[in-house]
């Protein structure tokens, strides 16, 4: 800085436009006064995810660029005894990125730059406000792409990725966003940085790479990962079989796994979803169809044709009324833009809708389907099926309108019910969308006191004070889970 | 295969007693690695995890099994139904090679440890039966213990059961090898080798699949060099743990043997690998996270992940 008269300039600026609020004033001295936004309109929109649960309460929302910057602000909020709240491009399903307790929202979306791709080491280092499908388009020259592909994909943020550990269609063969994350540096909630994992074959020491991804924010803030390359495919082969019976199509999945066969993906689709993209893209899915399955190998030439051909011949020996096979990549493009609109398609025929996520052993898919529908029947409700049937990956989607009287008690009370019928089948919790708000107080279904208290262990080793993104996953009884000033979990429903 | 929810589970209860809350204990599996991390200070008590694959569902492809069976005996039991594990068979128990963390030296075709753990059940250090992850092959629900056990060398629980994923063996499998080849252009030019290896001089690469896929690549190596069929390279003893672009050019100190794994990044060799320090704020973390989950110190002592 030139001298004294500048800095005086800026002093009387700053003054000028001081908020009224010494921490904002001084996230505001140490980035700039644009990318710290304290306004009404930003607050309320970083207050909220895409999850139904209603907002939290958004403090100052930052747009730091560099890791120094991130640095400074968590310096900042310890200082000012304040909380930090990461976010990506807030898709989250859970409320993981709803702020509690007036936290400090620390947006990533401007460190978006892809700063190397490492060919030999097959890993792309990336800042955490990369777009997912940008560094998959990025790499395509290349030979490669970032293998978890969320349905969510054209929007959210590879650090929320990393955060959720968020998993896609194609994760069955390739594994969720854990398997792809090779090293990454993160910003820990005392302000100090650290490089978690390596790029070596096994880096040592505990490996708090794998203990940070699905930390859901609470653990430190990303600000660079190494992700790895996976090569692109010289042959696909894309299957869809449609079935009578949404059972025939479960078991067509777990005879597929049974066989031995691990496809790249395998989706399913039941009648009413079907419909619902059919009339929104018309990706040629058969209507009549009480389910449809997308089924993907690939690999060479000659292998994925004897795997298409097996999976074809377990979906006939399953009644399936019909199987085709995608003749041209135009033709498997349809077929998955069919599956990747299927939210957009519900959107257009309800004003509201609920997307859950539970998982079960495959072999117990028919089973716990058939009680989807029963609970929808008796709470009266419509709930469609789109989901990741390959790894057990349940999605059921709770259609309603949110302006009918009493709607959202039948519509939280048939969710509680899912979540009991998979944990009942031998199921989890969440395969991807994560705890955040929305299960909390499903954990001890899951976990003994005992187990939940270990969890808090890792997480106070990060972050001793619950300083980052508290009220979060644990259940409340636990440290970390209640916070003074936080607000309770909401209960209404996005519309 | 039931929800994770309160052990009733009688060995495993009888294993948290034997474990004990009090004195120090240290857990022995097959000793292949007993000093990795450090040798165990003073006089610990020493006990086993207990043993036996509990449930195999190959049509889900999870076996749960306790930490005391060997890789070897569970190897045995998955491949009748043409299924393992990524573990390394090195004559070790499950708890073993999980609580080192080591790969097989073919984990590109067969998955990394650290990959393969669904769920852990382990004896915490106040003896009690702590259970993490979950039954099912995709799970997000809650935070990630068993990626932490990983690796942990038994300094934060006594694993006692885990479900491992499992993957199916492909229809073949051929080695072959070649001399007077780049490794780095073979591996290049490979989809998905199992395994490619290099002394400096010679290669020889692990092809997995189904039969005319091993076809077709053998054919993408015959283009490279006189590749000829071949036996899997014995590994010097010791590992060294490096960046694969860095195992690619590796020249070994007074020329001693070495096999280096192309694309993995870890070499094989006659010494042991001088030891780099960790970041000082990930040592904050670490014993943050010891002091944590064993407040007194008394599970497997003197020990820590990652020191000389
Ligand atoms: C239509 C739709 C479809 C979806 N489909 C899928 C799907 O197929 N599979 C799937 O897994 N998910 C899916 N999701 C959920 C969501 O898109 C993913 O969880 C995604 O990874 C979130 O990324 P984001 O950038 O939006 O993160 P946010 O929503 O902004 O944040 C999510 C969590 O990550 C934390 N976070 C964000 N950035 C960072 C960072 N840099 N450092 C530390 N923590 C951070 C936040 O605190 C929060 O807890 C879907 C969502 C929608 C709306």
């Amino acid at each position: 800085m030139a001298g004294s008269k500048l800095s005086n300039l800026t002093k009387r600026r700053q003054r000028a436009e001081s908020s009224g609020e010494p921490f904002v004033d001084a996230l505001r001295a140490a980035l700039s006064h644009n990318r710290v936004k304290w306004d009404g309109a930003s607050r309320s929109l970083h207050s909220h995810d895409a999850s139904v649960f209603d907002g939290g309460n958004s403090g100052p929302v930052v747009y730091p660029e560099t890791t120094a910057e991130v640095q400074a602000v968590v310096r900042l909020a310890n200082q000012h005894g304040r909380n930090v709240v990461p976010r990506g491009a807030g898709t989250g399903l859970a409320g993981g990125a709803i702020p509690l307790g007036v936290p400090v929202v620390v947006a990533v979306t401007k460190m978006n730059a892809i700063l190397e791709v490492d060919e030999v080491n097959r890993v792309a280092w990336v800042e955490p406000g990369v777009i997912n499908l940008d560094l998959t388009k990025q790499l395509k020259p290349l030979g490669y792409h970032f293998a978890p592909d969320p349905s969510s994909q054209q929007v959210c943020t590879i650090g929320g990725n990393v955060a959720n550990n968020s998993g896609g269609p194609h994760c069955l063969a390739y594994g969720v966003t854990n398997a792809h994350v090779v090293a990454m540096e993160v910003v820990l909630p005392s302000g100090d940085t650290a490089m978690l994992g390596g790029l070596e074959a096994e880096p040592q020491g505990f490996d708090l790479r794998g203990a940070f991804v699905g930390s859901e924010g609470t653990l430190g803030i990303v600000t660079k990962v190494a992700v790895r390359l996976t090569k692109n495919r010289p042959a696909v082969r894309t299957l869809l079989m449609a079935f009578d019976d949404v059972r025939d199509a479960a078991n067509t999945v777990s005879d597929v796994i049974a066989a031995g066969i691990v496809p790249a993906a395998m989706e399913v689709m039941d009648k009413q979803i079907t419909a619902a993209v059919e009339n929104y893209v018309g990706a040629g899915y058969p209507v009549d169809a009480a389910a449809v399955l997308l089924a993907e190998v690939d690999g060479l030439d000659s292998g994925v044709d004897i795997d298409a051909d097996r999976i074809a011949k377990i979906g006939r020996s399953n009644k399936a009324t019909d199987v085709r096979l995608a003749e041209s990549e135009a033709q498997r493009q349809l077929l998955w833009k069919g599956r990747k609109t299927a939210f957009g398609a519900v959107a257009q025929i309800a004003p509201d809708y609920y997307l859950h996520d539970t998982v079960v052993p495959r072999s117990a898919l028919a089973d716990v389907l058939e009680q989807i529908y029963e609970i929808a029947d008796r709470y009266d409700l419509l709930i469609m099926n789109v989901f990741h049937a390959g790894d057990g990956n349940l999605h059921p989607l709770i259609v309603f309108d949110g302006r009918q009287e009493g709607v959202l008690e039948r519509v939280h009370a048939a969710g509680g019910e899912i979540i009991t019928a998979s944990l009942d089948a031998g199921g989890v919790l969440s395969g991807e969308h994560g705890i955040g708000v929305e299960k909390q107080k499903f954990m001890s279904r899951m976990f003994t006191n005992d187990d939940l208290d270990h969890q808090n262990r890792l997480r106070q080793a990060f972050d001793p004070h619950c300083r980052t993104n508290p009220g979060k996953v644990i259940p409340s009884g636990h440290s970390c889970a209640d916070i003074q000033s936080l607000r309770s979990v909401p209960n209404t429903v996005w519309g | 295969m039931s929800a994770t929810l309160a052990v009733t589970d009688p060995t495993l209860l009888a294993f948290a007693e034997e474990v004990g809350e009090t004195d120090a204990v240290a857990i022995e599996g097959g000793r292949t690695r007993w000093d990795l991390g450090g040798i165990p200070d003073g006089e610990p008590r020493l006990i086993r995890a207990p043993e036996g694959i509990v449930e195999y569902r190959p049509e889900e492809m999870t076996v749960q099994v306790r930490a005391g069976t060997s890789v070897g005996e569970l190897h045995a039991t998955l491949a009748a139904k043409g299924q393992r594990t990524a573990l390394p068979e090195r004559g070790g128990t499950v708890g073993g090679a999980l609580a080192v963390g080591e790969n097989d030296f073919r984990a590109l075709g067969r998955g990394r440890t650290r990959e393969s753990l669904l769920q852990v059940r382990y004896v915490s250090a106040e003896g009690k039966v702590v259970s993490s992850g979950g039954p099912t092959v995709k799970n997000v629900s809650g935070f990630d213990l068993p990626r932490l056990m990983v690796g942990s060398l038994g300094t934060l629980g006594c694993l006692a059961e885990v479900i491992l994923r499992t993957n199916p063996i492909p229809a073949e499998s051929r080695w072959l090898h070649a001399e007077g080849v780049d490794a780095q252009v073979v591996f290049d030019a490979l989809l998905n080798p199992s395994a490619v290896l290099t002394n400096g001089t010679e290669v020889w690469v692990e092809l997995e699949g189904h039969g005319p896929d091993v076809e077709q690549q053998t054919k993408v190596l015959a283009s490279l060099g006189s590749f000829s069929d071949a036996e899997a390279p014995e590994l010097p003893a010791h590992r060294w743990s490096m960046k694969p672009s860095d195992a690619a050019t590796f020249t070994p100190v007074d020329g001693e043997r070495f096999i280096a794994t192309i694309g993995l990044g870890l070499i094989f060799t006659d010494s042991p690998q001088p030891r780099s320090e960790l970041d000082p704020a990930v040592v904050v973390i670490s014993e943050r996270l010891k002091a944590n989950f064993d407040p007194t110190g008394r599970l497997n002592p003197g020990r820590m992940p990652g020191r000389n």
